[in-house]
C-alpha cells in the first residue's frame, strides 16, 4: 500500500473564534513510519492528535488516517486506530485486567477474545504478574505500560502517542522506547506521537515535525534537520603561531571559520568526512595540529533555529503544568 | 483482524461495561456504600423519630382539669349560670382526634411512614444529581477523551451514566425501604409485592430525567465547583417545596405553587401511593404521566447537550 497512512490537508482547528491551535498544518505519514511531532507546550501537538483521533472536529481543512476521513468516516477510524492518551486513563479502582477487558469492550471485542488478547497484551507489557492488582497500588511506568496495553487491543493499525513519556525517569523512558521501537519492527505499526524530549524524538523518530504557534515550521528526519543547520562544529588548535583560516575554508564542506586566541571554530557539513580532510590539508603545509574536537549540532539547536527559543524555556511551563496536574489528581485522593 | 463494528450488539457492550465499572467502582468501596445508606439512615432517625407528630396529639399531651368551668351561653340550649364540663371525657375525644387529624392531614397515622417514603425521594435526587460528578472526574483524568476515541457509540457514554445513576438510586431506594420497615413502617392495606416495580419505575423515570440534565451541565461547566453550587442551591429548596416531609396542602399558595410542578413530590406521591395510602388509581396514573413527561423532556434537553459536546 503505498498511499499515506496519515494525511493532513490545511488542517485547523480555531477554539472560541479567535483562538487558532493549529493552522492549516499539512503532512503525511507513511506506513511503518514513527513520526513524531515537536513542539512546546500549546503548539497545537495536542490538538492536532485529538482532530486525528476523532475527538475534535476541525474548523477548516481534513485530514485522512488509513484513508478513512476523519470526520465522514469517523467511526471506521476509531476502529483501525490505538490511543495512549497523555494521561493515566487507567482506572485506579479497577484492576489491571479489568482495565484492559473495559477498553476491549469499548471496540465490541467478544469476551472469549478479549480474555486472550489481555493475557496476551499483559505479557507483552510485563505486567502479567500484577494483573489481578489495582491500578491503584501501579508505579508511574507500569501505568504507562498498562495504557499502552489498552491502547493496543483493538490491534491497532496506526497507535497515537500523547507525550508517551511525560513524568517518567529515564530508566522507565528507556524501557518505553523499547516498546516503541518493537512495535515498530514486529507489527510494523504505524506510529505518531508528540513529545517535547528532543532526544525523544531523535533516538525513536524517522521523521519530525516541529511546530510551533500552530504551525509546523520544518519536518524531516532528525539527521536532514541537523544537517540542515549547516552542519558540524569542529573546533581544532595548532601548534604553529599562524593564520590558517583561509587554508582551512579551501577545504570542500567548509562553511565557516573563525579564529579566537589560535584555535579554530569550523562549521562544516558532514564532520566526521571533512574533519580528516582538514587536518591533512593542514600538515601538507607543513602545521601540526594539537586539539581538534567535534561537536554534531543536536535538535535542541534544530529546535532554538526554528522556534527562536531553547526547550529549556518550555519545559519551564511544562513543570508548572505537571505541578497543577498533581494537585488535581491529589484533590482527588 | 476484522471485528464487529457498530451494531447494536456492540453498542451494548460497550453501554455495559461502561455502566458497570462505575458500578464496581461504587461497590468496591464498602465505606461510599455505607456512606450513602447511613446519611438516610440518619435523617430516617431525627426527622422520622424525633418529630413525632402523631404523638403530638395523643392523650398524654393533653392534660385537662377534670372539671371545667365555661359560661352557659356555649352549650345548646344556652343556660344562664356557668356550666361545668367534664375534663377527662374531653381529654380522651381530643386524644381521639389525633390519629383523624393526622389521617386528614398525612394519609397515614403515623408520621414515619409518611416520611420515609420522602426519603426515598430524598436519596433519589441526592444520587441523580451527583451522577454528574463522575463525568467532571472522567473529563479531567483524560478517561472521556480515551473513551470517544474508541468506536463506542456516543450514546452508550450518555446512557451508561444515566443508568448508572438510576440503578444506584435503586439500590439505596431499596436499601432505605428494608430499614423503614424494620424501623416500623406500616405498609397499606392495598399494598403488594408488585407495586414494588411501581416504585422503581418511578424512581427510573425522576432518575432518568434529573441525572442527563446534571450530566449535560458537568459536560459544559469548566469547574466542578460549578456543578456543587448548582446542586447545593436548589438540592434543599426542590425538597422542601415538595410533599416530601409535609403535606402540600398545608402549605402557603405561592409554596404550593412550586410543588405542584416539582417532580420530587410525584415521586414521592407515587410511592406513597404504592406503599402506604390506599391506592388511587387515577392519581397514580397522574403521577405517573407527569414523571414520563418529565424524565422525556429532560433527558431529551440533556442528552441533546451533552451530545453536542461530546461531538464538538
Amino acid at each position: 500500500m503505498s498511499e499515506d497512512v496519515i494525511k493532513a490537508e490545511g488542517l485547523t482547528r480555531v477554539f472560541n473564534k479567535h483562538l487558532v491551535a493549529v493552522n492549516h498544518v499539512n503532512f503525511s505519514v507513511k506506513q511503518g513510519e514513527v513520526f513524531g511531532f515537536l513542539g512546546p507546550n500549546g503548539a497545537g501537538k495536542t490538538t492536532t492528535i485529538n482532530m486525528l483521533i476523532t475527538i475534535l472536529k476541525p474548523t477548516e481543512g481534513k485530514a485522512s488516517v488509513m484513508g478513512f476521513d476523519i470526520v465522514k468516516q469517523n467511526n471506521e477510524v476509531r476502529n483501525v486506530i490505538g490511543v495512549v492518551p497523555q494521561e493515566y486513563t487507567a482506572d485506579e479502582d479497577l484492576t489491571g485486567l479489568e482495565n484492559i477487558l473495559l477498553c476491549a469492550d469499548l471496540y465490541g471485542i467478544p469476551r472469549k477474545v478479549a480474555k486472550e488478547r489481555a493475557e496476551q497484551l499483559l505479557k507483552l507489557v510485563e505486567l502479567t504478574d500484577f494483573k489481578d492488582k489495582k491500578v491503584q497500588t501501579y508505579s508511574g511506568g507500569m501505568r504507562r505500560r498498562l495504557e499502552l496495553a489498552c491502547g493496543l487491543v483493538n490491534r491497532p493499525k496506526v497507535l497515537f502517542l500523547d507525550e508517551p513519556t511525560l513524568g517518567l525517569d529515564v530508566q522507565t523512558r528507556t524501557a518505553t522506547w523499547n516498546y516503541i521501537r518493537m512495535l515498530k519492527k514486529e507489527y510494523g505499526m504505524t506510529l505518531f506521537m508528540t513529545t517535547h524530549y528532543l532526544e525523544e524524538a531523535d533516538a525513536l523518530c524517522d521523521r519530525v515535525a516541529i511546530i510551533d504557534h500552530g504551525k509546523i515550521v520544518v519536518i524531516g528526519t532528525p539527521e536532514e534537520l541537523k544537517h540542515g543547520l549547516g552542519g558540524d562544529i569542529i573546533t581544532l588548535s595548532i601548534k604553529e603561531n599562524a593564520d590558517v583560516s583561509g587554508l582551512i575554508r579551501s577545504v570542500e564542506h567548509v562553511k565557516e571559520v573563525k579564529s579566537e586566541n589560535g584555535s579554530y571554530w569550523i562549521k562544516v557539513a558532514y564532520g566526521e568526512v571533512t574533519a580528516p580532510f582538514i587536518i591533512e590539508a593542514l600538515r601538507r603545509k607543513g602545521y601540526t595540529v594539537t586539539k581538534l574536537s567535534m561537536t554534531e549540532p543536536t535538535l535542541n539547536e534544530v529546535y532554538l533555529e526554528y522556534t527562536g527559543k531553547s526547550m529549556r524555556d518550555t519545559e519551564e511551563s511544562r513543570e508548572n503544568f505537571r505541578a497543577q496536574r498533581m494537585t488535581m489528581w491529589r484533590a482527588r485522593h | 483482524m476484522s471485528r464487529t463494528n457498530g451494531n447494536s450488539k456492540s453498542g451494548l457492550q460497550g453501554l455495559w461495561a461502561l455502566t458497570s465499572r462505575e458500578l464496581k467502582k461504587w461497590l468496591k468501596e464498602p465505606l461510599l456504600l455505607f456512606m450513602a445508606v447511613l446519611q438516610p439512615v440518619i435523617w430516617m432517625g431525627l426527622f422520622g423519630r424525633a418529630m413525632n407528630l402523631g404523638n403530638m396529639f395523643s392523650s398524654g399531651n393533653i392534660n385537662l382539669p377534670s372539671v371545667i368551668p365555661i359560661p352557659g351561653s356555649f352549650v345548646i340550649p344556652p343556660q344562664s349560670e356557668m356550666v361545668n364540663i367534664n375534663g377527662a371525657a374531653l381529654s380522651e375525644m381530643f386524644a381521639n382526634l389525633g390519629p383523624s387529624i393526622m389521617q386528614n392531614i398525612f394519609g397515614v397515622q403515623d408520621y414515619f411512614s409518611y416520611m420515609a417514603v420522602g426519603m426515598i425521594s430524598f436519596i433519589v435526587m441526592f444520587t441523580a444529581m451527583f451522577s454528574g460528578m463522575s463525568m467532571v472526574w472522567d473529563r479531567r483524568l483524560g478517561f472521556l477523551n480515551k473513551v470517544l476515541s474508541t468506536p463506542v457509540s456516543r450514546g452508550a457514554i450518555i446512557f451508561a451514566k444515566v443508568l448508572n445513576a438510576s440503578l444506584r438510586a435503586m439500590f439505596q431506594a431499596t436499601i432505605i425501604l428494608v430499614l423503614a420497615v424494620i424501623f416500623g413502617l406500616q405498609v397499606s392495606p392495598t399494598f403488594n409485592w408488585y407495586n414494588i416495580f411501581g416504585v422503581y419505575a418511578a424512581i427510573f423515570l425522576l432518575c432518568v430525567g434529573l441525572s442527563s440534565v446534571f450530566l449535560a451541565l458537568s459536560l459544559r461547566s469548566t469547574k466542578q465547583e460549578t456543578q456543587m453550587a448548582i446542586v447545593n442551591m436548589i438540592n434543599l429548596p426542590l425538597m422542601f417545596a415538595s410533599n416530601t416531609f409535609f403535606p402540600i396542602s398545608q402549605m402557603p399558595e405561592w409554596i404550593q405553587a412550586i410543588a405542584m410542578v416539582n417532580p420530587i413530590s410525584y415521586l414521592t406521591d407515587a410511592n406513597r401511593q404504592l406503599l402506604v395510602l390506599s391506592l388511587d388509581a387515577s392519581r397514580l396514573m397522574l403521577d405517573f404521566a407527569f414523571l414520563g413527561a418529565f424524565a422525556l423532556v429532560l433527558s431529551a434537553i440533556g442528552i441533546t447537550l451533552s451530545w453536542r459536546y461530546l461531538t464538538k
